[in-house]
């Protein structure tokens, strides 16, 4: 059984042999990415590791990529499927700019284009094994969406993937505000990102935040943050557990 | 010009570096009936003149909307005309389904162009007999833009193809340096003006004119018969005096039924009943 899949412009035909060239599972994959609208634009914060299954194997991986001027892209999943995916908006944004004609695409157009690719590879039942986050702004406008990869894609004022679902997005949905600084916004992605450190196994302590405003992007170096290990609950977990016999009275 | 030995295909090179088959297309844009395009900075106006076959006939559609934001208006071979149409609808709509986005004017005109082109440089194909006057609206402002068969495409603040299109350009040329802050209502009088020069002696009527304009917050859409007659009737004297009269009525297309004394316009007195609008 042969599969044509056309890619975007038309440049590209592949021809799929059955299964052996669709993805089926994940190999090293990156873990969440959590995003904030602030005042002056948009956060994002990831860490750098690329697990290869229980492995925490490559510790020096960027999973956030600016895009043209007014974008960027954070993923988590299949490592080498973000790659491709950069690749498609490589092109994307080479010939938007070989246009040279004073337009060029927005956050938002990036997020749909990503969201036909993602939903028409779901369809062939060969997905790009990512959860993509875009954020952007343009023409003062902030935007932050995301894509899932069986297509699912929405925009909202904070977004998280994978574990920072739930750990991460219950701590944003308290304490996000409008009109946070950058300071407080950092504070805040950091409060998540310690969350996740200390409670995501795939999750490993360097981690990037990038900041993205109308004058563009910049992505920090990466730094690691402060833990504390000394609490009672982690010294001794099984107190007051139910079914224990240690009870701390 | 002439019948030469370098006019049958369209693949052959004239001696003097002319492709005249292309250039036959362009003759074919300037016998088709006028339509006329201006901008402003916020608003684009496309006008035409309506022909019809004969009296029996309804008048033939020449300007179509692209998408909210892109309207075009063409001369010459209608069908040509509804062919790229159909394409410049296609294109938008693909770009802003991927895209969520609308499609800007200036990446639309140069595909168009491309799409003419290639008709210059195939044995088995002739050029569109079709020259389109494009106009939109997108992020860098509002825009009018030509394309000839010949695959060229030129930017303009004003302009008039098909027949009889001098007379109008000749006035817009007077007047196109205050287009650009020009207010809506100026830039559609400008437009029927226009329009008015090209009829050369015929009463301007409603009827005989088809108005559509799009802008900021205004997507595109056409002006019925009643406010073009309001706009006529700020500028055309009574029409019991024929003022213009000056070349005489007869016309050597389908003229209105009427004779040469005017009948009021507006209410009623339509001849030919336009299919839209």
């Amino acid at each position: 059984m042969t599969f044509t899949i056309q890619i975007e412009n038309g440049t590209e035909v592949r021809n799929a042999e059955a299964d052996s060239q669709r993805t089926l599972y994940p190999y090293v994959t990156g873990t969440s990415v959590v995003a904030i609208k602030y005042k002056d634009g948009i956060l994002m914060a990831s860490d750098m590791g690329g697990s290869y299954g229980s492995t925490l194997r490559y510790k020096n991986v960027e999973r956030m990529k600016a895009i043209g001027k007014h974008s960027l892209l954070g993923a988590s999943g299949e490592i080498s499927d973000f790659q491709e995916i950069l690749r498609y908006l490589d092109e994307l944004t080479l010939n938007d700019n070989m246009w040279d004609d004073g337009n060029s695409l927005g956050p938002k157009e990036v997020h749909n284009y990503l969201t036909r690719v993602m939903y028409n590879r779901r369809n062939k039942f060969n997905p790009l094994w990512n959860t993509l986050v875009l954020g952007g702004v343009k023409n003062g406008e902030k935007y932050l969406g995301m894509v899932s990869m069986i297509g699912v894609s929405f925009e909202d004022n904070h977004v998280a993937t994978g574990f920072g679902n739930h750990l991460a997005r219950p701590i944003l949905r308290d304490e996000w505000r409008e009109d946070l600084s950058f300071e407080e916004g950092v504070k805040l992605l950091e409060k998540c990102m310690r969350v996740l450190l200390y409670r995501d196994r795939s999750a490993i302590n360097k981690l990037q935040i990038a900041k993205m405003t109308e004058e563009g992007v910049t992505v920090s170096e990466p730094y690691s943050l402060k833990t504390f290990w000394e609490f009672k609950a982690f010294t001794n977990p099984t107190v007051g557990a139910e079914g224990s016999w240690l009870y701390d009275n | 010009m002439f019948r030469n030995q370098y006019d049958t295909d369209v693949t052959t090179w004239s001696p003097t570096g002319r492709l005249f088959q292309v250039e036959y297309a362009m003759e074919a844009v300037k016998q088709g009936s006028a339509a006329i395009g201006l901008r402003s900075r916020s608003h684009v106006v496309l006008a035409c003149v309506n022909k019809a076959q004969s009296e029996l006939s309804s008048h033939q559609r020449k300007i179509f909307k692209v998408d909210d934001h892109i309207g075009v208006a063409i001369a010459g071979l209608t069908a040509d005309g509804r062919v790229l149409s159909r394409y410049m609808r296609s294109e938008s709509i693909n770009h802003s389904f991927t895209y969520e986005s609308p499609l800007s004017v200036g990446r639309l005109v140069v595909r168009l162009a491309d799409k003419a082109q290639v008709c210059t440089q195939r044995s088995w194909k002739r050029p569109y007999g079709v020259g389109l006057l494009v106009g939109g609206l997108d992020e860098s402002g509002a825009h009018l833009y030509y394309n000839c068969p010949s695959g060229n495409y030129f930017e303009y603040q004003a302009f008039a193809i098909g027949s009889r299109s001098q007379a109008a350009k000749t006035y817009l040329e007077r007047r196109y340096e205050s287009f650009q802050e020009s207010s809506r209502e100026d830039l559609i009088k400008d437009a029927i003006m226009a329009i008015r020069e090209t009829l050369q002696g015929e009463t301007l009527k409603s009827s005989l004119c088809t108005v559509s304009v799009l802008g900021l917050e205004e997507p595109f859409h056409f002006l019925d018969q009643e406010s073009i007659q309001k706009v006529i009737d700020t500028f055309e004297k009574v029409p019991e005096e024929e003022e213009d009269a000056g070349e005489g009525e007869a016309e050597p297309e389908a003229a209105p039924v009427a004779a040469g004394t005017g009948e009021q316009g507006g209410s009623g007195d339509q001849d030919v009943a336009p299919m839209e609008m």
